[in-house]
């Protein structure tokens, strides 16, 4: 598709409009897009703050109307106990304003993590040292659980069999130390 | 302050150490965000809380000793001068965040200044490690002994679906930001950046100039990093990283050997020009004076310019930012006053090299 500003280039940029149920499509290409730069988004004017915001916005998709978003019931804001930052001031902000942010809002993580960290929103890397003595297991016992999930679904039930086995196991190891230790 | 006085300053001490294929990867640099688990992270603490974390800072690390780092100091925002903070920034040390709002905030620093910790800034410890030419392994494995010694005084926020817990979500996970700065002057000379980059961000890595976010790629110097920061392993991003990195190291030596084989005249003829121009100009601007010496840099690589040191890009890459200019020259400088400083700063630092070169009875310029 040609760019609809110069007509000569290959447009690489397709952006949709939606204002109060109007529809605007546009196709142009780099250099006319560098040309409109403020008006578009993704022009240098943008922060990753900004953008983030974008991912974050509460009433999510980017694509409904006016009309619609009215029509929703006012849902109760999400707020974080600890530190009294509403989900809407973290959309706004693009940051957590504390630690227990991410589990006041849970709820609405998974989607935002996954985009902005490539489909991913569980940790698979260091734990500390300290504080984390027994997550090792515990990431263990999750693996393992998963498995299981997958040798039940493909009728695979002894080997099902064997992994619950070792999930009871490495369960009763974290217990006995918790216990050990109290 | 003497010429060579202040290039010590202008150098860190872990620069000195020329790291494997510094002549392309020029240096390394990894970054670990963590937060205290009980504290709200600085854009929403109070400033008694901030001043909190810096004092437990203090106490857990200053003038100790830890190997393999040595003695750490601790600088208070509060106790800098702009400049000083602006010459923090120049020399990678620090980001330019943390020049804003200072109370509270500060900056930890090893004796080689190969290790830093930004405390207070967007999240309550970066810990970052610089190290020259291509070491990515190496600066995880320091980052991560800094972080092992913070953890044992300190309680990090940690969660175990989501890791280590950051103050923006781009963060998230490990925390774990990896970059390395590369100078790419045959890539950009043959055209073939405009094609590999597109790529490369397709692989979930970032291009950017060398101040980071937003920031023009001056002298053909580009940061690359990784972007995800949640899912993988540390040294599974790390991997990932030296991959594409160790590519470009080798489209970069081919390109070089290209222009030799295709146009050695014309290259001969920029290098020289540029080398003219810097030995010779009375006034000139960051911009040309980047690009110039991107040229004589890659003339030193290639041994057209044998009397000149390879580490003078990095020196005077560093060097002739205005907030060392200013520092050198001990007084606030206009724009076109900073432009002539910078014109004499090369002039002198190259004709150190030559002179250096001319000891055994050459003529002197």
């Amino acid at each position: 598709m040609l760019c609809q500003e110069c007509g000569e280039r290959e447009a690489s940029l397709h952006f949709t409009k939606i204002i109060n149920g109007e529809k605007t499509e546009f196709h142009i290409c780099d250099v006319c897009a560098k040309d409109k730069g403020e008006y578009l988004p993704g022009g240098k004017s943008f922060s990753i703050h900004q953008l983030l915001s974008g991912l974050l916005d509460a009433n999510q998709p980017f694509s409904q109307t006016a009309k619609q978003r009215s029509s929703q019931k006012p849902r109760p804001q999400l707020r974080c106990e600890s530190c009294g930052m509403t989900y809407k001031q973290f959309a706004d902000i693009g940051r957590f304003g504390c630690a227990d942010c991410y589990q006041h809002f849970d709820q609405k993580l998974d989607p935002v993590l996954k985009r902005i960290h490539g489909g991913n929103s569980v940790h698979g890397g260091k734990i500390p040292k300290r504080r984390g003595k027994d997550m090792h297991v515990y990431r263990e016992i999750e693996t393992l659980k998963q498995q299981m999930q997958e040798q039940i679904e493909a009728e695979e039930f002894e080997q099902a069999a064997e992994t619950r086995d070792k999930i009871r196991s490495l369960e009763e190891t974290v217990q006995k130390k918790g216990g050990d230790a109290s | 302050m003497t010429l060579q006085s202040f290039m010590n300053d202008a150098i860190s001490p872990w620069m000195k150490n020329e790291g494997p294929e510094a002549d392309i990867a020029i240096s390394s640099r990894v970054r670990l965000a963590r937060n205290l688990s009980d504290v709200p992270f600085p854009i929403v603490a109070k400033e008694d809380q901030l001043r909190n974390i810096l004092e437990q800072t203090n106490t857990v690390c200053h003038e100790k000793s830890r190997e393999p780092f040595g003695q750490f100091s601790l600088l208070r925002m509060e106790e800098l001068s702009d400049n000083q903070k602006r010459v923090l920034v120049e020399k990678h040390l620090m980001s330019p965040n943390l020049t804003g709002d200072a109370a509270g905030r500060g900056l930890l620093l090893s004796e080689d200044e190969s290790i830093s910790v930004m405390v207070n800034e967007e999240d309550h410890f970066r810990i970052q490690c610089l190290l020259s030419g291509f070491q990515l392994e190496e600066g995880l494995k320091h980052a991560e002994l800094m972080d092992d010694w913070l953890e044992e005084e300190l309680d990090f926020a940690f969660d175990e679906r989501r890791g280590y817990l950051t103050s923006c979500p781009t963060n998230v996970g490990t925390g774990l930001r990896s970059s390395v700065m590369m100078h790419l002057p045959a890539l950009v000379l043959t055209n073939q950046l405009n094609r590999i980059l597109p790529a490369i961000n397709q692989l979930g890595l970032v291009v950017r100039g060398i101040y980071g976010e937003g920031s023009e790629a001056l002298g053909n110097l580009y940061q690359i990093s990784n972007q995800t920061t949640l899912g993988q392993d540390e040294r599974e991003i790390i991997k990932d990283l030296s991959s594409v990195v160790s590519q470009m190291i080798q489209h970069e030596r081919a390109a070089r050997e290209q222009l030799m084989q295709n146009s050695p005249l014309k290259l001969e003829d920029r290098i020289y020009r540029s080398y003219g121009a810097l030995l010779y100009s009375r006034t000139i601007e960051t911009k040309e004076a980047m690009e110039r010496l991107s040229d004589v840099r890659l003339g030193i690589d290639m041994g057209i310019i044998q009397q000149v040191k390879g580490s003078i890009l990095n020196e005077l890459m560093v060097m002739t930012q205005p907030g060392f200019l200013q520092q050198y020259a001990g007084a606030a400088l206009s724009a076109s006053e900073r432009d002539q400083r910078r014109a004499s700063l090369i002039r002198e630092r190259l004709q150190l090299e030559e002179d250096s070169d001319n000891n055994d009875g050459g003529a002197s310029r």
